[in-house]
């Protein structure tokens, strides 16, 4: 397995419309790298987030996750691989229990039943979400949707995580929670947020997405540092770093 | 607004009650299924004019709602929202159809009043099973035991997702219609150029949702096929009750019982 497990070459996405979402981007990602992806609203955070397993096609370039491109071929494995976390859990939450819907991803790969359990109860006490098991998934407060979302990607043992917005729409303590729990994963993080503490807690790295393009690409002290970039990027210090 | 909340509230209910345990909850979601199925059958296969010899067949869902202890107060509430349907259906077979078939009290009364009142019955009676059937089985049991019956998966699969996302979209709906009324002042009617806009959002809306669901399946592995969990039993209990259920119908569909209660009934003042 090669050391850079997530990158992209050259890689540029436009719209059926003919809307140009991303630019030639390139970057890799190595093995149990966090990485913030940060930038104003339609810079193209989700879109990118989406090449990486496969559901969007890029135009032109490539995206390769371990040794191999992100192909027709190589699909299941890499979706196995790479487990995206979407930003809407009501997306995400489809079956009518939240066994179920943890069990989605799991049955899919074709284990056998007993497997199965094994993971959706292993997944769910992970997040702390066990007791919710047998409840419909639609009648979940926004912290629990986001908890089970995220064991539902877990329940395929991905080795990359990547999420959109994780943070969004959460109370303070439900955010401080998730924080402390992805912080406790080994696996090869990559976040787009609004949420600059969220990455300053989280990201050795930072990605600074602008019109489709990156913009900068370095450690989150030397990001935070650069004013001018933050505010050509329609970003600001990060809440604990400004000066009261 | 707080209509379409009750109404949301309702819907989802249906589905909760399914999780106690009770008599029927306990048989097998196929013969429930069948059961429904063979009385909506027999229900339907009546001829238009016949009212009376309907009547005797309340018995099963009001049985059923026994069995699974149902509030009739909830169903019959139900039956009130779906009920501008059947009326739109028989609305105009008054008109349409003059002919005196029967009198009543002295006075004629046309075969259009009889097949209107008819088709009452009969929707009263269908609707009423099928909702009993959701609330003692659960949708996705229901969804389950039609898979398993042998109904293409594309079909049970629609289904789920129209059960599983009409409570989102209704909320949707639910927050635009606010939003609107909010900055509406004083104008409360919804004018038709105003409210055509409003539902194509929700149409645009629908289809990007739609697509933000399915990316989502597709990144944890979904080919098409949705694979449950759920293992059915068939036991004696379940053959028991189909049969009950069937033998009552075909009876019921044979037999006038209505008459005969009457003849009876009659035989005795007499």
């Amino acid at each position: 397995m090669s050391h850079h497990i997530v990158e992209t070459r050259a890689l540029s996405y436009a719209y059926p419309d003919g809307q140009q979402a991303l630019q030639n981007l390139n970057f890799s990602i190595h093995h149990g790298q966090s990485v913030g992806v940060i930038g104003s609203n339609g810079a193209g955070k989700s879109t990118l987030l989406l090449h990486l397993n496969g559901v969007l096609k890029p135009t032109a370039g490539e995206v390769r996750i371990g040794d191999f491109p992100v192909c027709k071929a190589t699909l299941t494995e890499v979706r196995r691989t790479v487990g995206l976390v979407f930003q809407d859990p009501d997306d995400q939450l489809f079956m009518p229990t939240v066994y179920d819907d943890v069990a989605f991803g799991p049955i899919n790969m074709g284990l056998p039943a007993a497997e199965v359990n094994a993971l959706v109860v292993h997944a769910l006490a992970t997040v702390g979400a066990g007791y919710l098991a047998q409840r419909p998934p639609y009648r979940l407060s926004g912290g629990e949707k986001r908890a089970v979302a995220i064991a539902a990607v877990l329940a395929m043992s991905p080795s990359i995580l990547v999420m959109d917005e994780p943070s969004a729409g959460l109370d303070p303590a439900a955010r401080r929670r998730l924080i402390n729990l992805l912080k406790g994963f080994n696996h090869t993080k990559i976040i787009a947020t609004h949420d600059l503490d969220l990455v300053l807690d989280l990201c050795s790295r930072v990605l600074v997405m602008r019109e489709g393009s990156i913009e900068a690409d370095g450690s989150p002290e030397a990001i935070f540092a650069d004013a001018e970039l933050l505010e050509r990027c329609h970003l600001e210090l990060p809440l604990s770093l400004q000066r009261r | 607004m707080s209509s379409i909340n009750t109404a949301l509230r309702d819907f989802d209910s249906l589905d909760a009650l399914a999780t106690r345990p009770t008599r029927l909850s306990a048989i097998d979601p196929r013969a429930k299924i069948l059961a429904t199925l063979g009385f909506i059958i027999t229900v339907v296969s009546f001829d238009r004019y016949v009212v009376a010899a309907l009547l005797p067949f309340a018995l099963f869902p009001v049985a059923m709602a026994g069995l699974g202890e149902i509030s009739l107060r909830m169903i019959a509430r139900k039956l009130l929202i779906a009920s501008p349907f059947a009326v739109m259906v028989g609305l105009f077979n008054p008109w349409l159809d003059q002919k005196p078939v029967l009198q009543l009290l002295g006075y004629p009364i046309a075969g259009g009043w009889v097949s209107f009142a008819s088709i009452l019955i009969r929707f009263c009676l269908t609707v009423a099973a099928a909702l009993v059937l959701v609330a003692s089985t659960g949708f996705h049991q229901v969804c389950v035991g039609l898979r398993r019956l042998g109904l293409p998966q594309v079909f049970t699969t629609q289904l789920l997702f129209l059960h599983r996302y009409a409570l989102v979209l209704a909320g949707e709906a639910g927050r635009m219609s606010l939003a609107r009324e909010l900055r509406s002042g004083s104008r409360g009617a919804l004018p038709l150029a105003v409210f055509g806009s409003l539902l194509g959002h929700l149409l645009l809306r629908a289809m990007e949702r739609a697509q933000r669901i399915y990316q989502a399946m597709v990144a944890r592995g979904f080919d098409g096929e949705l694979r449950s969990r759920q293992v059915l039993a068939w036991r004696g209990r379940d053959s028991l009750f189909l049969l009950v259920c069937w033998g009552g119908f075909l009876l019921a569909r044979q037999l006038d019982v209505t008459h005969l209660l009457g003849l009876l009934l009659l035989g005795h003042l007499s």
